[in-house]
């Protein structure tokens, strides 16, 4: 029941944080020299078409006015059109947002369900030929850019083995390049934070109570070691997952996907000042989500953490 | 399996330990000897970095990996020589025939488990034979028996006090029923008051039990109250070994012993006033060729910057030291 | 079971964390690196001089590396290789540094004041940073420049703007700490002048973790350019920067595979070198999370 109860509070908590997030937002991108009325009705509209369209836009209005309109706007889910093709934002977002979760999804998946046990492994083994091993692939994996991994595994599976589509959507092949890539780094931090928290709870004391209740030293990792060190692991699983959401704007374009990186990037190149706005919002949103969540997860693993306080 | 009844429940005998770390190595024990009775209450007193808790890890073969290692002696347990054990045999004999009660109550237990399921675990390691619903019933009665209500089993071990959770582990330690308790300084963690209680606690459940309990401290007021022997831990020896009465007598002591129960507040002598060893632990990273003790003793002689001290015994209380060697008085 | 150091007390803590820095391998090679990529970029001027090397030559259109005097060839527009990595690097690895060092004075500032004078206005700024934190760093960067346009200066300061949060954080919890902290009561106690505090007690150990967070950042910041840079967002051709150079030659990659691999390989070197001198410095300051 207090679950349920945490769950709503943490909810409205979040009501204030996109307020805030909005009116930052608002006041950054009214610094936007650009004219909206003149972007969206072209070079050829004379002076009193564009007043004319300010003034149904409400942009004659100050500032504080359009703020509150717009805030006004977004309590009743309606985040403006878009200045470039006149599309309503909220429906672009939903219908881009499925490939974009998808992509970070299964990025987040295979990271995670591959990193927890190489770094577990690695600590379990420290100084070991696999320790090293999986300390050189992080550090590489750390200092690539994925832009360029993704060119590289293009030419390598798609132009060479010819094993992969290189770019576009529309089966689950072509989901898995870009899931590899997206996922490259959540794959290195998975290993390094699993890596150096199971190194930290191998020198606990409980470690060494369990083998002298007669544990093997397998077992003393397995049933004591192993949930400690997720804890610190769940947190950098929440943190990397909105980094894949992030990550997906650069990871989408080069294999273009049309999701919402790439909608945000031509948004940006256009300065579409409402979906950019409005993309922003939604992935705070989603985000704030993502954290809720992970903090549920964390303290079912740790009873420790009290969500009531 | 074949017992020696009759023999003593551990012999340690010429026991070496080193370890080696990336910057020196440490000579943490250097021939020790000990020797413990069924059903005996051993003090091992010493000070910090004496060599204590690395004489415990030995003797249950858990010395941290590729740092600490037996370079040579003998652990003889019930007549088993545990050093020339499998692990298999050793994983059957921790926690069911040797326990150890850590220092530090506060971070031995798994803080993401109940302590119930904690102590069920060694029942689960060790009697795979028995029923679920009995092994329940035993940690059950267990609790009750250190003084903790059944009923708070399922809570995990940020809901105890520190002198409840030393309760737990010794619960943990107890379950298995073991002849010999590796108690290391299981009380230094807690306040006095709760420290009275836990010993004498631990005083009765082993009087039920039969357990022989090494404990180990730096409180000699402790090892009076609680054993029936002490030995004196210094440089990774045993300087001095004999019944509490014996040591305790101040009649004949080894100058580290006159040194530690100088340390002690008399409470009929007020004019008196402490008197603490001088100077430092010796330098664990070189092995002397001399006694241990001899940077820091007041009656040093030439011989003992030299020569290693043989035992000197009389009716079951042992020195090692030059003033009382054989001949050299 | 104390290891024997010979008299700690007679160096001071600097000259130990500058010893145990200096014996990390990888950090010292990091420090190598960096050093020898920031001399070749910095005195490029000095022997390659930009309009002799960087033109447009129709002729020697994409010549293999060591071609026509050309030591790593040359792209679609008969453009020096070399040449255009080393001027590329000053924008990519000193406009990394200048981000760092923005995001660093802002976020000292704010997370600073916040922490030490407490209070209404910490939990203002500290609102204020919460509700910076709730965007992806990626998206706040691309909101700034929606509103600024692109652009070298402003992907610096968009991509500083998405940095400060994080370092408010770091610098007030390090000032909170040592605030509260014992050892500090301590030196007061035994009468240490406010300035001596600071420099020997409040320095080591509060700007530790504030230099290694910064150092690790650098290392995402040089990658988050040559990311804008090759998504058309940061700096554009035909001003050479290890992204763009990259995104200008994608067609090219394929059968001229060193366009791609030497700007490529630049970029990871250099986020390399500067990840080595981080963990280089956490292990120094803190030789507790070294092993």
């Amino acid at each position: 029941m207090y679950l349920v109860k945490y769950t709503i509070k943490r909810l409205l908590m979040l009501i204030p944080v996109i307020l805030g997030v909005t009116l930052i937002l608002y006041f950054v991108l009214e610094l936007s020299p650009s004219n909206p009325a003149l972007q969206i009705l072209g070079a050829d509209a004379s002076a009193e078409q564009i007043a004319a369209l300010e003034h149904e836009m409400g942009l004659d209005q100050p500032i504080i006015v359009q703020y509150v309109r717009y805030i006004l706007g977004v309590l009743r889910l309606d985040f403006g059109s878009s200045w470039v093709s006149g599309y309503d934002v909220l429906d672009t977002f939903m219908l881009r947002l499925p490939d974009t979760l998808m992509l970070a999804f299964t990025a987040t998946l295979w990271a995670v369900a591959l990193g927890i046990p190489i770094g577990i492994y690695a600590a379990v083994k420290q100084y070991g030929v696999f320790d090293y091993g999986s300390m050189v692939l992080t550090m590489l994996l750390f200092s690539m850019p994925s832009f360029w991994l993704a060119i590289l595994c293009q030419i390598l599976f798609c132009l060479v083995l010819h094993w992969l589509p290189a770019t576009g959507v529309g089966s689950l092949r072509h989901f898995i390049l870009p899931a590899l890539v997206l996922g490259a780094n959540t794959l290195a931090s998975m290993i390094r934070m699993s890596r150096t928290s199971m190194l930290d709870v191998l020198r606990q004391d409980y470690i060494r109570t369990a083998r002298a209740k007669g544990a093997s030293k397998a077992a003393a990792i397995v049933h004591h070691a192993v949930g400690n060190s997720l804890v610190p692991v769940i947190t950098q699983i929440g943190i990397s997952f909105a980094g894949c959401i992030g990550g997906a704007v650069v990871t989408e374009s080069i294999f273009t996907i049309p999701g919402l990186g790439s909608m945000l990037i031509n948004a940006v190149k256009a300065r579409d000042v409402p979906v950019v706005m409005g993309t922003v919002i939604l992935v705070a949103i989603i985000v704030g989500v993502i954290n809720l969540v992970v903090d549920l997860v964390c303290a079912k693993v740790d009873p420790r953490i009290d969500l009531a306080a | 399996m074949e017992m020696d009844r009759s023999g003593a429940l551990l012999e340690v005998e010429g026991l070496h330990v080193r370890y080696k770390t990336k910057s020196a190595e440490v000579y943490a024990l250097n021939g020790l000897d000990l020797r413990v009775e069924r059903g005996e209450k051993l003090g091992l007193v010493g000070e910090t970095g004496a060599g204590k808790t690395t004489l415990a890890l030995s003797i249950l073969r858990l010395l941290p990996e590729r740092v600490g290692e037996i370079t040579a002696g003998s652990i003889r347990y019930e007549g088993e020589q545990l050093l020339e054990q499998s692990e298999a045999y050793m994983l059957g004999l921790r926690g069911r025939r040797i326990s150890m009660i850590f220092q530090d109550p506060m971070t031995s237990l798994n803080p993401i488990k109940t302590v119930g399921e904690q102590i069920l675990e060694v029942l689960d390691l060790h009697f795979p034979g028995l029923s679920k619903a009995e092994k329940l019933g035993r940690v059950a009665r267990m609790l009750e028996t250190v003084g903790i209500p059944a009923s708070r089993g399922g809570d995990f071990p940020y809901q105890f006090s520190g002198g409840m959770k030393q309760r737990i582990v010794i619960a943990m330690a107890l379950i298995g029923e073991p002849e010999l308790l590796l108690a290391d300084e299981p009380t230094t963690a807690l306040d006095v008051t709760i420290q009275a209680q836990i010993l004498e606690m631990m005083s009765r459940l082993r009087e039920e039990y039969g357990t022989a309990v090494i404990l180990i401290t730096h409180d000699l007021g402790v090892v009076a109250e609680f054993c029936d022997r002490v030995a004196v831990v210094y440089g990774g020896r045993i300087v001095e070994q004999g019944s509490v009465e014996q040591v305790f007598a101040r009649g004949m002591n080894h100058p580290y012993t006159e040194g530690l129960l100088g340390c002690i507040p008399e409470l009929d002598s007020r004019a008196e006033r402490l008197t603490p060893i001088p100077g430092q632990m010796a330098d664990p990273t070189v092995q002397p060729k001399g006694c241990s003790f001899a940077e820091r003793c007041g009656r040093c002689m030439e011989i003992c910057r030299t020569r290693q001290p043989e035992p000197f015994e009389s009716e079951g209380h042992s020195i090692m030291c030059h003033l009382y060697g054989p001949g050299e008085v | 079971m104390g290891k024997t150091e010979n008299r700690p007390a007679e160096r001071s803590s600097w000259q130990l964390i500058a010893r145990r820095f200096s014996k990390n391998r990888l950090a010292m090679a990091g420090v190598a690196l960096l050093a020898l990529m920031l001399l070749a970029i910095l005195l490029a001027p000095a022997y390659m001089p930009y309009d002799e090397m960087i033109k447009e030559d129709v002729f020697n259109r994409l010549q293999r590396p060591g071609e026509g005097g050309h030591l790593l060839g040359t792209d679609e527009l008969g453009r020096d290789l070399l040449a255009r990595v080393l001027y590329g690097g000053r924008i990519s690895l000193l406009g990394g540094m200048a981000t760092i060092a923005i995001a660093f004075a802002a976020g000292c500032l704010i997370g600073g004041a916040a922490g030490y004078f407490g209070g209404r206005l910490d939990t203002v700024l500290m609102r204020f940073i919460d509700m910076l934190m709730a965007i992806p760093p990626v998206l706040l960067a691309m909101a700034i420049l929606t509103a600024l346009g692109s652009g070298l200066v402003n992907l610096i300061i968009s991509l500083a703007i998405s940095q400060i949060p994080r370092f408010a954080r770091v610098v007030r919890s390090a000032v909170l700490t040592l605030r509260g902290s014992e050892y500090i009561e301590a030196a007061r106690c035994y009468g240490c002048s406010s300035m001596k505090i600071i420099v020997r007690h409040i320095l080591p150990n509060g700007i530790g973790p504030i230099i290694v967070s910064a150092t690790l950042t650098l290392g995402q910041i040089i990658l988050s350019i040559s990311s804008m840079g090759f998504l058309g967002l940061g700096v554009a051709s035909p001003t050479p920067e290890w992204g763009t150079i990259i995104s200008e030659n994608m067609l090219n990659i394929r059968y001229y595979p060193y366009l791609g691999l030497v700007p490529g390989v630049c970029i990871c070197l250099a986020v390399m070198a500067v990840n080595f001198i981080g963990d280089g410095l956490r292990d120094a300051f803190d030789p507790r999370t070294g092993n």
